[in-house]
């Protein structure tokens, strides 16, 4: 990094210095040197614990290593194999119902609610708290707690049954065609309040007087929130579907407790298969071109999001 | 903002409610419901006896309450091959954060520090390389750190875990106090270098004690991710430092014998405690530690 390149910052201290340095001249040196000596462990653990690490997994991927790493380069042979397998498309296909559905739903939940918290609620504090202490549990707590409650025997369905609705039936937890949703459902309940959190955070950013003038033109409540208020939000949107995006694409614990990827791979998503080829199953090439896919697609959402988004804050700058 | 108090000076002056405000209210209130449901279903059932489970259904109070599961959670139910209940892997949990969060945090304050303050010809690219850690999926770099720690013979101990959550906690800690430092005016700093105070001195005595709230914020970000990690955990911690996280996981995912949905529930609110625990004592603190997450883009 550019750390050792200081040549304006170096210069005083490089001039010849015919006399023994002063104690100030120590002190401005230290002043130098110190700042960038505290932040290079910092560096050095980025450079090779992030970057060089990235660059050994993607190696990692062109090699055919299984149970023991080699690094022999091999081509691309793992990206095919993972391309071939149609367990990883349905880890991918997963991967974009519960993305889609998990953003969508909390988008608009998180939406919802804050625009009603924004209304001066009595005990707002108390209901935010509420809304919002999911986000506390580990992701492993709310898929053990919703894989009781979807219990297909003693869950949801038979508290239906005791209360008459006989044909009720919800065993999504056990089918294969469902089983990913059942992810959503959990996945929304625990990421939604942190949404709410975000946009009521901008709601309070947004400026009463235009709300005011609107109003005294004869507008709508619902008008205003359409027109005005929530296209003024679009940077929290951003932030929102960065963060989520982000979440969705790194789901890993929910899914295992909650299914485990199953029945079978049915609920199958990158993280997990990236995990099972590469500890369980010795295929650490492959799990490691997963892993480059994972890193791809984070990249292939967050790049252009941010892009979009530095974009409309120079538009918007006045 | 605030429409409603714009909207209804009328309908506020009158004293009853608007069927509109009823409704409002109504609706907050369900949905405060659906969040809490999971929250009382967990509770009810950790402690219902097995009989009662499967004869009455989810919502049901809890005829004869009793602390069974809540023991048998603690210190005897089987993860895996060991039936020793939640209590030692809770334990690895404990060890594991405190350094974490304290070492993760305090590096970050110093970064934090130098990127705001002091910084140098390239010290903003420095800082946006350093962002990148916060966004990568660890996936993709969990196979390189496997057989580091293994070489270094750390695989499976709390002392990996601990560097391993410093190391990849360290891009969140610095954008935290650096963001929050950039607060603090220059002028301060350029005057107390003025007066010939050095660059430990100035963060002794001017930084570090303005300090205590995003320490807080910091603390408890910190605190959250890392008690709730489950791929670092199950990936590095092996059977000895395994964390509560993966116990539980372990735990309810058993499929041998008769599955003890008592035994489980608690099993995940004694996971869930420390983390809850810390919502309920420092909530504000929380949600700015979410928010500055947040606006990290």
């Amino acid at each position: 990094m550019s750390v050792s390149t200081v040549p304006r910052a170096r210069a005083p201290a490089a001039e010849p210095t015919p006399a023994p340095p002063s104690a100030s001249r120590l002190a401005a040196l230290a002043d130098t040197w110190l700042p960038r000596l505290v932040l290079s462990p910092t560096v050095v653990a980025s450079l090779v614990f992030v970057y060089g690490f990235i660059g050994l997994t993607a190696w990692l991927s062109l090699t055919d290593s299984r149970m023991m790493p080699n690094f022999e380069y091999s081509g691309f042979g793992q990206y095919a194999t993972l391309f071939e397998l149609d367990r990883w498309w349905t880890a991918a296909r997963n991967l974009g119902i519960f993305g889609g559905l998990f953003i969508l739903a909390c988008l608009s939940i998180g939406l919802g609610i804050a625009i009603l918290l924004d209304q001066r609620i009595r005990h707002e504090g108390a209901l935010r708290a509420i809304y919002l202490y999911p986000m506390a549990l580990s992701f492993i707590v709310t898929g053990a707690a919703w894989k009781w409650i979807l219990n297909p025997g003693l869950g949801l369905e038979k508290m239906m049954h005791d209360w008459g609705f006989g044909h009720f039936s919800f065993d999504w937890l056990v089918d294969p065609d469902m089983s990913i949703y059942t992810v959503v459902i959990a996945g929304v309940w625990q990421s939604s309040g942190f949404v709410m959190a975000l946009f009521l955070a901008g709601l309070r950013g947004v400026d009463d007087a235009i709300i005011k003038a609107a109003m005294v033109d004869g507008a709508s409540l619902p008008a205003i929130y359409r027109r005005i208020v929530i296209p003024s939000l679009r940077p929290v949107f951003f932030s929102v579907l960065l963060v989520l995006s982000h979440i969705a694409i790194k789901s890993f614990d929910l899914v295992m407790a909650l299914t485990a990827g199953g029945p079978g791979t049915s609920s199958d998503v990158p993280a997990i298969f990236m995990y099972q080829f590469s500890f369980t199953r010795g295929r650490l090439g492959l799990g490691a071109a997963s892993a480059m896919m994972m890193l791809a697609t984070v990249l292939a959402v967050l790049v252009p999001l941010m892009y979009l988004e530095t974009k409309g804050e120079r538009n918007g700058r006045r | 903002m605030d429409a409603a108090s714009m909207n209804a000076s009328g309908a506020r002056e009158g004293k009853r409610l608007a069927p509109g405000r009823v409704a409002v209210y109504a609706l907050l209130v369900l949905v405060a419901l659906y969040y809490l449901a999971p929250l009382y279903v967990m509770l009810a059932t950790s402690v219902k006896s097995l009989d009662q489970i499967r004869s009455g259904n989810l919502l049901d109070l809890p005829l004869a309450p009793t602390g069974a599961a809540w023991g048998k959670a603690w210190d005897g139910a089987c993860t895996g091959v060991r039936c020793e209940g939640l209590r030692p892997y809770f334990w690895n949990s404990v060890k594991m954060v405190i350094p974490a969060v304290l070492i993760s945090s305090l590096i970050g304050s110093l970064n934090g520090y130098v990127l705001a303050h002091w910084r140098f010809r390239g010290s903003n690219a420095v800082f946006t390389a350093l962002m990148v850690g916060c966004f990568i999926p660890f996936q993709v770099v969990i196979l390189p750190m496997a057989r580091l720690l293994g070489t270094a013979e750390l695989a499976n101990t709390t002392g990996g875990l601990v560097l391993v959550h410093i190391i990849y906690g360290i891009a969140f800690t610095t954008l935290f106090f650096r963001n929050y430092y950039v607060s603090v005016p220059d002028e301060l700093v350029n005057a107390a270098r003025i007066d010939g105070a050095g660059f430990f001195t100035i963060y002794r005595r001017i930084i570090f004690p303005l300090s205590l709230p995003i320490f807080m914020v910091c603390f408890i970000w910190q605190f959250t991710q890392i008690w709730n990690d489950f791929l670092f955990g199950v990936v590095f911690g092996g059977s000895d430092a395994q964390p509560v996280t993966v116990a539980l996981n372990n735990l309810v995912n058993t499929s041998t014998g008769v599955t003890e949905y008592n035994v489980n529930m608690a099993a995940a609110i004694i996971a869930a405690l420390p983390t809850l625990a810390v919502y309920i004592a420092a909530g504000k603190y929380f949600v700015r530690g979410l928010t500055a997450g947040a606006v990290k883009g």
